[in-house]
């Protein structure tokens, strides 16, 4: 096994998953966008090293799409649209710091006793990216969860997919990563701010998700 | 030479960027009619093309039926969606510059699902499954009132959530297939996967199967995944919501089935079925009681959607011939049975200008025809004979019985339950004094009529060469 090719797509994956939880317990919605962006950074790395190791230059094209979309375009947008929105107050939270950081590190047990029992078959670096790429998508999804703030709900997404970016690209010579990677940035990019945050903002003054749930539909009878 | 299995993916493709360009709104819903016929005639023909696979595609028997049924019911949609909006136009709810992406979504959609029935690398399906989804939820949205919004916006999330999980699956199946199969394209192709399934690592493959489980259960709408489905049928245009419930679950439901056809085929892994009985059966006691409190129209028969995609997964983790068939059956006839009453509900929520059951009554005084064809709906869904779905009913609860009785318990409660419910709200809305609207509808009863008269002509006797068909799909399902 080659150890330090081993070693550095550990540390790297590693690094992903330590800054979700620093996204986990960040209460500025800036401090988010700026973690995010470094979480970007750290999988275009990742990925690149990926290209190396398995000899796939086109992997290459997925961290540059990564690094380009994700680590710069899209937290600058938010930026953005956070500054015009002036939402850069503190995020509300369902579930204190606490509680969550705790279930974040239960996330991380499951997910590597989920994929423990792995056979040996896959190779170890598919192996342990797995549980690290499981890892992040769990708490990516507890990031959504906890959050209600439309902007920090779409971190948490992307979050998400960047554990999906992680397992895709740590599984060797899997077909159409690149296109798969292209097209969610793409998706994200549109769909997330062209349509909802807009329109949200357009429409209720406030990006909080919260408030959205007094227009549903069976209480429109009891105001 | 074109193929059909090229035209079925190519006609609704090349109709995307030339209705996006039409901004004339009859001309832009005479081609999206177009285009649907085209598309379905190439649907049809594929019943009878010769059986084929590629890396990418494959046409097999399992997937011509849900493609000739797709085709179908999205062609009646068009002819029904040309009529709906051009009342929403009259009203001003919607504006030709909208109509545009609608129509030009419409036709995407189309062509997503299509994909994701004839996909054989599991990732394009994936691929198709995703695109659907999110062609449909910018329709929801398409009115743009906070409700609707609020409804895409919930879709949206959860559907991605869904979509990711789904896609972490697909990840780790590539991963048990590239052990046998290699690296590249063979290690995703569903019908290697298959033949080569016990081979397999069953652990990791048992896993991937959680995984798609979760992610396309959340497209399926089965409890406690379902969070998105009433708001996006309520909230979007009525259109939608009878493609949404007669095909997108559908087209969900049979992606999971691909991947629960590699699990059965290797006696090493998880038991999917139990997880599928026990979600099906969640799924249907559910929205069989949710059926009680409904005001909004809409939402109804949302709920009722998620009760009989229940029933369908119900009948699939119950397995062996007899119970596939009668999923396969009821994913059919629920199909059109619900996408005709979605029709029928758009005209009624239009002529009484609300979806508010409290608000629509007496629709036999004032809209005969409609009221007919409404009822005739609701009473087929409800699985009244002689309609299609009590025979698909009778025939899951008659086969489950022997093996399991108190899981029939279960589910003969969950259907009277859900039963009782619908016909009190039937009564409402049909009988009792004239409320709402009474202006003359404008409506084109063709596709709510021969949806209706499908369900019924497949109740009381279906053809030989169909039941033959869905024995063998029900054979191989396993």
């Amino acid at each position: 096994m080659p150890s330090l090719s081993f070693d550095i797509a550990h540390l790297l994956a590693g690094g992903m998953l330590v800054l979700s939880f620093v996204l986990l317990y960040q209460d500025r919605i800036i401090a988010v966008l700026n973690v995010f962006a470094w979480q970007a950074i750290v999988l275009s790395l990742s990925v690149a090293w990926q290209a190396v190791a398995q000899d796939a230059p086109h992997l290459l094209v997925t961290a540059a799409v990564a690094l380009v979309v994700k680590g710069f375009i899209i937290p600058t947008a938010l930026h953005r649209i956070v500054r015009r929105l002036e939402i850069h107050r503190e995020i509300e939270q369902v579930i204190g710091g606490g509680p969550t950081m705790l279930t974040g590190l239960g996330l991380v047990a499951l997910s590597i006793m989920l994929v423990a029992p792995v056979k040996e078959g896959v190779s170890i670096i598919t192996r342990e990216d797995l549980a690290f790429a499981l890892a992040v998508i769990l708490l990516g999804l507890l990031m959504m969860i906890t959050r209600r703030n439309a902007v920090t709900q779409i971190v948490g997404f992307m979050s998400l997919e960047n554990g999906l970016v992680l397992a895709a690209t740590g599984a060797k010579g899997m077909p159409l990563v690149v296109e798969f990677s292209v097209a969610f940035s793409i998706l994200i990019a549109f769909i997330v701010f062209g349509v909802f945050v807009f329109r949200i903002r357009e429409r209720f003054d406030t990006v909080d998700v919260g408030a959205l749930d007094r227009f549903r539909g069976e209480r429109r009878d009891h105001p | 030479m074109i193929s059909s299995l090229d035209l079925v993916l190519m006609a609704p493709a090349i109709a995307i960027p030339v209705l996006a360009l039409i901004s004339n709104y009859r001309l832009g819903a005479a081609l999206n009619v177009l285009a649907s016929a085209i598309t379905m005639v190439a649907g049809i023909s594929l019943l009878f093309a010769p059986r084929a696979r590629t890396d990418l595609f494959v046409v097999d028997d399992f997937n011509i039926y849900l493609v000739t049924l797709t085709t179908f019911v999205g062609f009646t949609t068009s002819v029904f969606s040309a009529s709906y909006i051009a009342h929403e136009i009259e009203i001003g709810r919607l504006t030709p510059v909208y109509l545009r992406f609608y129509h030009a979504l419409y036709q995407a959609m189309m062509a997503a699902m299509n994909v994701a029935l004839l996909a054989n690398n599991v990732g394009l399906m994936w691929v198709g499954v995703e695109v659907a989804t999110l062609s449909t939820v910018m329709m929801v949205g398409i009115y743009r009132t906070p409700e609707a919004i609020e409804a895409a916006w919930k879709y949206f999330i959860l559907g991605s959530v869904g979509i990711g999980l789904a896609f972490f699956g697909t990840i780790l199946v590539y991963l048990v297939g590239q052990e046998v199969l290699g690296e590249g394209l063979s290690a995703m192709s569903w019908d290697l996967l298959l033949a080569s399934s016990p081979k397999l690592d069953s652990r990791l493959l048992s896993l991937a199967f959680v995984f798609l489980l979760v992610g396309y259960g959340t497209k399926v709408g089965l409890a406690p995944f379902h969070a998105w489905l009433p708001d996006a049928h309520a909230e979007g245009p009525t259109p939608i919501s009878a493609v949404l419930s007669g095909l997108l679950l559908n087209v969900a439901l049979y992606a999971l089935l691909r991947f629960k056809m590699v699990l059965a085929a290797n006696p090493a892994t998880l038991n999917v079925g139990a997880i599928m009985v026990a979600l099906g059966l969640v799924s249907l006691l559910f929205a069989a009681f949710m059926l009680y409190r409904r005001r909004d129209i809409k939402r109804l028969f949302a709920y009722s959607s998620i009760e009989h995609m229940g029933i369908a997964t119900f009948a699939f983790g119950i397995g062996g011939p007899l119970a596939n068939f009668a999923g396969l059956l009821h994913m059919t006839m629920h199909s059109l049975t619900k996408s005709a009453i979605f029709f029928a509900v758009g005209h009624v929520a239009q002529v009484k200008g609300t979806q508010r059951i409290a608000d629509i009554g007496g629709l036999s005084v004032t809209h005969p025809v409609l009221a007919v064809g409404f009822a005739l709906g609701a009473l087929a869904i409800v699985g009244l004979p002689p309609f299609g779905v009590f025979t698909s009913e009778f025939m899951l609860v008659s086969s489950t019985f022997p093996q399991h009785p108190l899981l029939t318990v279960l589910l003969v409660c969950g259907l009277l339950i859900a039963f009782a419910a619908i016909v009190l709200r039937l009564q409402e809305i049909v009988f009792g004094e004239p409320r709402g609207g009474q202006d003359p509808v404008k409506a084109s009863y063709v596709p709510l009529f021969i949806h209706i008269g499908l369900v019924l002509a497949a109740g009381l006797w279906l053809p030989e060469p169909i039941v033959r068909w869905f024995r063998l799909v029900a054979t191989q399902l396993g």
